[in-house]
């Protein structure tokens, strides 16, 4: 056909330009000129390119200590009451965002005079001594890896950002940290490190970005050896970029969001986009078995993996090659995959990267109610034409995103705004407080793209959704990259709260989506919360065979004397509930040692002695002795 | 589903949809607000004219109101009477709730006009006795499920299966049960509301048919004609009707670590599957604690006290020469004070005198007693119009027919004494104070009469405590750690009691006795039944069995229920008529333990867990 032809001239044409532009981008870096090709060599004791890199080995310099993301950047009441959002890094920066402030008081009644601040800096004093394996410390400086036994650094990787580790964090309440950070610089390090370890009987967590929400980083209260967190966030670089088989070999150190950038300087893009992509690491990923938010082009990290390189106390595990699939036995790379950091260090990476997408379009239906939602993302799963990413938020949630609507600069786009509300409730018939929305993402090259949305849309129709434009669409994105931000905000005002997920089959979705939001209602109702909680889903992720929904959960915890513990245990009973309803213990945050207790019960007694024999052989002496999952 | 069956069937998925089509028309309530309206009216003017009251407790009806806007509700009354079928329909429609869907039998389908009636009133109707049809089941627990999660109205059903003949609570069925819980157990609701309803009758309008069914003579066949016939009932005076709304049940709370709803995870929800021995434990569990509360909801009648006492007097003291009203009375009133103790909902008027209000209850059951110069007499059917003399076996007929009649109110008040009941015998039986003496008794106790009286399966210890602690309340007993020892005082009660229960154990010795008579091997329903009954009427007039009450049919199938459950009773042809085979030496051994001979061994199986 004339149109192939033409592409494929085009295609060549496309490809010539990425050549020149990685050409280019080598050129421009004659200092990372070698690394690009010998990967088991080191980089230099001073990082040269720490100015590109997101990351610097002192974490605190540009973030916060008890709160999540960048230090410049958070939400909080100007003088004149109304939310503003500081800092320079996203959209909705040094904007004024008016609804939040009712929003805030009407769903939690919470009030602007009520504060709960938090303690303003972290006192060296409430920080236990480290305690120091003279040996090992001896043992790595002749190493020449840089370590450090300050107490800040210790304290930024205690944690992880699950509500009560927050919540201890801004009352000041420092528990067991790392006696050590270490930062190797590569592969080669990592190896010396473990080795050390192992001789010196010295406790090593894996530490990448720090984001967990499943109590994966608090270290075991009952660990009386040594404890060094092993900072992988130096080693960064792209080793080489294959573009003939179109994979990029990668130190697992790397965050998100500099490996997509880095990678879109010469065209490509892993298309892996986690919420926290800003923070989560690459090896981090792979330890916690990840899924990105467009996993539906380019796939979940298990499907993105060619090859993996770990350090385990035995030695280094690693194939032979890169083929794309293998029948060798059970997949090694399946022991790898959410072992959470207790069996090793997974150093490197090659991973499939995909060329960066001609066109992007977000978009957003608004559906009735959630039932007709749920309804339509099942159809477009069935017919397997879902979009890089299709979400379904109720209708709390849907508030929610209104509230947190920048203030318009022009009165013309306010008017437009009321009159597209007056259409859909009155003109439509659509009541308020039911409808729902759902938010669209569509990749690809322009023509396809349309197609696409179109055929999307047509489905949406069937089941009474109403197309409503991208910028609903693309604020419902960015709200998750600031919704962590809004927590801290909350905490400000004696409102706590939390996500967490599940997968589930397509038939259960409705049943588990008003069940645990019931659950959560009357739990709260139950243990004394004053006010009725914030209690929300969204329907995340779309597979053939089920869906992955997203809970979140938040109250006003005024009145109550351990409002922790009270949050503990309502997340507990939603936990149970959702088991009941027959949901997976987690979709993609991992099991850490918050949901550890239902791990016998999700993979059986049998699964569980296999995964503990793997563990007993790889790591007898338990250096890796996070304890999680097990 | 419809293509396993047509798997099974051998014949086309189509024909099978057709017969699934078949059963929903078949079955289908239809229900009708313009109708109800017109039902209201009528069912307002019927009652009346029967009843001089009906009352129902208010709060408890707000407390519906307020369950009905969380969760589906399903309402479970106790069934006494039809006259129940109606009245809570109505009682909802006056007060502005949601008309219950109500699951009826279907043989009151096949009435005409009164089918239809109601049908639009709500009621869908289901086949008795579905036992293997596969596809009736599915179709059935599909509509059921249905109708909860949509929870557009309330469900209505009994769950004791059918109308207790006995005014006796009845060993709850579980298959309706666990169709109304499982939408909760499988998450497709948050939560499912029970309310246990009582309804309790002055005077029941079925008195004597119920007393005559027992008796052996057939149930007539439900029919438009019957019911009109019946309008002659319409004439007399039923006394008040009670209707108590219990506290709604929430099954999510109740079911706390009972049952793992993650069994239903591995295979899809709407595949029928035979309930797990943990779900059965629970439905039964619960189905047993309904039952329960709808007893201890439900309002006793002073005239129920003096049934009680009415029947420990000997037969021939009752026919003949009459039972002193002043010792009737003053023993009422004692018996009073002791339901008091125990906790009882008495409908004791307080603003009239005493004596008054006993002499109107005579007066109400006028049918059963006659009060003549300062005596009180059991009154027997007329004599039939032949002139003939009536055979020795006639008479014991007619009077079984009366005592039965009165059986039945004193039945009322059981679930209050049962409990006690069997710890006086116990201690009776056993002849000792030991404390872990008695208990095993009064489990071997609980475990054989767990088809005659309703116990909570697994909480006879709990149930031995209370009765002790009510006896101990009322000074009849003293209870110790170790000792259980009667006080003077207590001998009344104790013997009371005691007495309370004879009549059952007696009944059972004779059908122990029948089946260990030496022609007996294999029998079918059908055929013991009046082979019981003749020898029962033998020995009654032999003077060797003083209970007329061993002839009631009732107590006769609850024996050989109880001995199926033992597995004392086993089937042994599965035909059109079931035929059953029984383990001699084991019924002679329950019969010893039953009179004391030797001392009591745990039966097979703990009670109720077989359904």
């Amino acid at each position: 056909m004339a149109s192939n032809s033409s592409g494929s001239s085009s295609d060549r044409q496309r490809i010539a330009q990425q050549r020149l532009r990685i050409i280019a981008g080598h050129l421009q870096r004659p200092e990372d000129g070698d690394s690009a090709v010998l990967s088991a060599e080191c980089k230099g004791q001073v990082s040269k390119t720490d100015e590109e890199k997101t990351v610097p080995k002192r974490r605190q310099e540009i973030m916060k200590w008890n709160g999540w993301g960048y230090s410049d950047t958070k939400f909080l009441f100007n003088k004149k009451g109304q939310a503003e959002f500081t800092g320079k890094r996203y959209r909705l920066s040094g904007m004024i965002i008016p609804g939040l402030k009712d929003w805030m008081e009407g769903t939690f009644g919470a009030n602007l005079q009520h504060k709960s601040p938090a303690t303003p800096v972290l006192t060296s004093s409430a920080v236990q001594p480290p305690t120091i394996n003279e040996a090992f410390v001896e043992e790595v400086k002749s190493t020449g890896i840089p370590f450090s036994h300050d107490a800040e650094d210790r304290v930024f990787r205690a944690h992880g950002h699950c509500l009560h580790e927050v919540f201890a964090l801004r009352e000041g309440k420092i528990g067991r940290v790392p006696d050590m950070v270490i930062w190797p610089n590569c592969h080669n390090d990592v190896v010396k490190i473990v080795e050390l370890a192992c001789k010196h009987n010295v406790c090593l967590m894996p530490f990448g970005g720090g984001t967990s929400v499943s109590s994966a980083l608090e270290c075991p209260p009952e660990e009386t050896r040594s404890i060094v967190s092993l900072d992988t966030s130096q080693m960064n670089r792209i080793l080489w970029i294959d573009e003939k088989n179109l994979t990029a070999h990668v130190e697992a150190g790397i965050v998100g969001q500099d490996l997509e950038r880095l990678l879109n300087e010469s065209g490509y893009c892993t298309g892996h986009e986690p919420d926290s992509m800003e923070f989560s690491s690459l090896g981090g990923w792979v330890a916690t078995r990840a899924s990105g938010m467009k996993k539906n082009i380019y796939g979940n990290i298990e499907d993105l993996v060619i090859h993996i390189k770990m350090v385990t106390p035995q030695g280094v595990i690693e194939k032979s090659c890169q083929g794309p699939r293998m029948s060798t036995g059970p997949d090694i790379h399946h022991f790898i995959l959410g072992s959470e950091g207790t069996l090793g260090v997974v150093t490197e990476v090659t991973m499939k990267i995909r060329p960066m997408p001609e066109y992007q379009k977000y978009g957003s239906v608004v559906f009735p109610n959630f039932e007709q939602g749920v309804a339509c993302l099942r159809e477009v799963a069935k017919q397997r034409c879902a979009p890089a990413s299709i979400r379904l938020m109720d209708n709390e949630q849907f508030k929610f995103g209104h509230a947190l609507k920048p203030q318009v600069s022009s009165i013309f786009t306010s008017f437009l705004d009321g009159l597209k509300k007056l259409y859909i409730t009155k003109f439509k018939g659509f009541d308020q407080d039911r409808l729902c929305v759902a938010t669209l993402l569509f990749e690809g090259n322009r023509e396809k793209v349309l197609q696409h949305e179109k055929q999307v849309y047509d489905i949406a129709a069937k089941f009474g959704g109403l197309a409503a434009g991208e910028d609903n669409g693309q604020r419902g994105y960015m709200l998750t990259f600031v919704i962590a931000y809004l927590r801290d905000l909350g905490m400000d005002y004696y409102v706590i709260g939390e996500s967490f997920e599940t997968s589930v089959p397509w038939d259960r979705v409705l049943d588990i989506c008003r069940n645990v939001k019931a659950r959560i209602t009357r739990e709260c109702k139950d243990r004394g919360v004053q006010f009725p909680p914030l209690s929300t889903c969204r329907v995340t992720q779309t597979y053939d065979a089920g869906a992955c929904v997203y809970f979140y959960f938040a109250f006003n915890y005024r009145g109550l004397s351990e409002p922790v513990h009270v949050y503990e245990q309502v997340e507990h009973a939603a936990r149970e509930e959702i088991l009941a309803n027959g949901g997976s213990l987690s979709h993609h945050h991992g099991v850490g040692k918050l949901r550890k207790e239902w791990m016998r019960d999700t993979v059986s007694s049998v699964g569980m002695g296999m995964l503990k024999s793997v563990k007993d052989y790889v790591d007898p002496q338990n250096i890796f002795g996070n304890r999680n999952l097990l | 589903m419809a293509k396993e069956i047509a798997t099974e069937m051998g014949s086309s998925v189509e024909e099978v949809r057709e017969e699934a089509t078949g059963i929903l028309e078949e079955m289908s309530q239809n229900l009708q607000l313009g109708f109800i309206r017109l039902m209201g009216y009528t069912v307002s003017k019927m009652s009346k004219r029967l009843f001089s009251s009906i009352n129902v407790n208010m709060e408890g009806l707000n407390r519906l109101q307020q369950a009905i806007q969380e969760h589906p509700v399903i309402l479970m009354p106790n069934h006494r009477s039809y006259a129940d079928f109606l009245v809570i329909s109505y009682i909802l429609f006056t007060y502005d709730i949601p008309v219950p869907v109500i699951a009826a039998g279907s043989p009151l389908a096949g009435m005409k006009m009164v089918g239809e009636i109601l049908r639009r009133s709500g009621a869908f109707f289901i086949r008795r006795a579905i036992g293997s049809d596969k596809l009736y089941w599915a179709v059935l627990s599909e509509y059921v499920k249905t109708i909860v999660r949509t929870g557009f109205a309330p469900v209505e059903f009994y769950v004791e299966g059918l109308r207790s003949r006995t005014l006796k609570s009845l060993t709850p069925k579980l298959g309706m049960m666990h169709m109304v819980l499982e939408p909760y157990f499988k998450g497709e609701v948050f939560d499912v509301t029970l309310v246990p309803i009582s309804i309790s009758y002055d005077r029941v309008l079925e008195e004597s048919l119920l007393a005559h069914e027992l008796l052996g003579v057939p149930k007539p066949k439900e029919s438009t004609t019957g019911l009109l016939k019946a309008t002659k009932v319409l004439q007399e005076d039923y006394g008040s009707m009670h209707v108590n709304f219990g506290r709604p049940l929430s099954v999510r709370h109740l079911c706390q670590g009972k049952i793992n709803r993650c069994q239903y995870n591995l295979i899809p929800r709407d595949l029928p599957q035979k309930p797990t021995a943990e779900a059965q434990a629970c439905v039964s569990w619960l189905a047993h604690l309904v039952v329960r509360i709808q007893e201890e909801g439900s309002l006793i009648s002073p005239w129920s006290l003096m049934a009680c006492l009415f029947l420990q007097a000997p037969t021939t003291v009752l026919t003949e020469e009459g039972l002193l009203w002043q010792q009737l009375t003053e023993k009422t009133l004692w018996l009073r004070k002791l339901a008091l103790d125990f906790g009882a909902r008495l409908n004791w008027p307080e603003k009239i005198p005493d004596l008054d209000v006993m002499a109107s209850s005579v007066a109400l059951h006028r049918s059963i007693v006659q009060r003549k110069a300062g005596r009180v007499y059991l009154v027997r059917e007329e004599e039939p119009a032949g002139k003939r003399p009536i055979s020795a076996e006639e008479g014991a007929f007619r009077t079984a027919a009366a005592v039965l009649m009165m059986a039945s109110y004193r039945n009322q008040c059981l679930h209050l004494f049962v409990r006690p009941a069997m710890v006086a015998t116990a201690i009776h039986i056993a002849k000792t104070t030991q404390r872990d003496k008695i208990f095993p008794f009064f489990f071997f106790l609980q475990d054989l009469f767990a088809n005659e009286f309703i116990f909570i399966p697994g909480k006879s210890s709990q149930d031995f405590e209370e009765a002790c602690f009510f006896l101990k309340k009322c000074a009849a007993i003293d209870v110790s750690q170790q000792e259980v020892t009667v006080s003077d005082a207590g001998q009344e009660v104790l013997s009371f009691l005691r007495a309370l229960l004879k009549p059952f154990i007696d009944t059972y010795q004779v059908v122990f006795r029948y089946l260990c008579e030496d022609g007996v091997h294999s029998f079918s329903e059908k055929q013991s039944l009046p082979a019981v009954r003749n020898l029962a009427t033998k020995l009654i007039l032999s003077g060797e069995l003083y209970t007329y009450e061993a002839l009631s049919s009732d107590t006769q199938k609850n024996v050989l229920s109880a001995l199926r459950r033992l597995e004392i009773v086993t089937k042994s042809r599965v035909s059109e008529q079931n035929e059953f085979r029984v383990n001699k030496d084991a019924v002679r051994r329950i019969g010893d333990m039953l009179s004391g001979k030797i001392p009591p061994q745990p039966l097979h199986g703990p009670p109720g867990t077989r359904l």
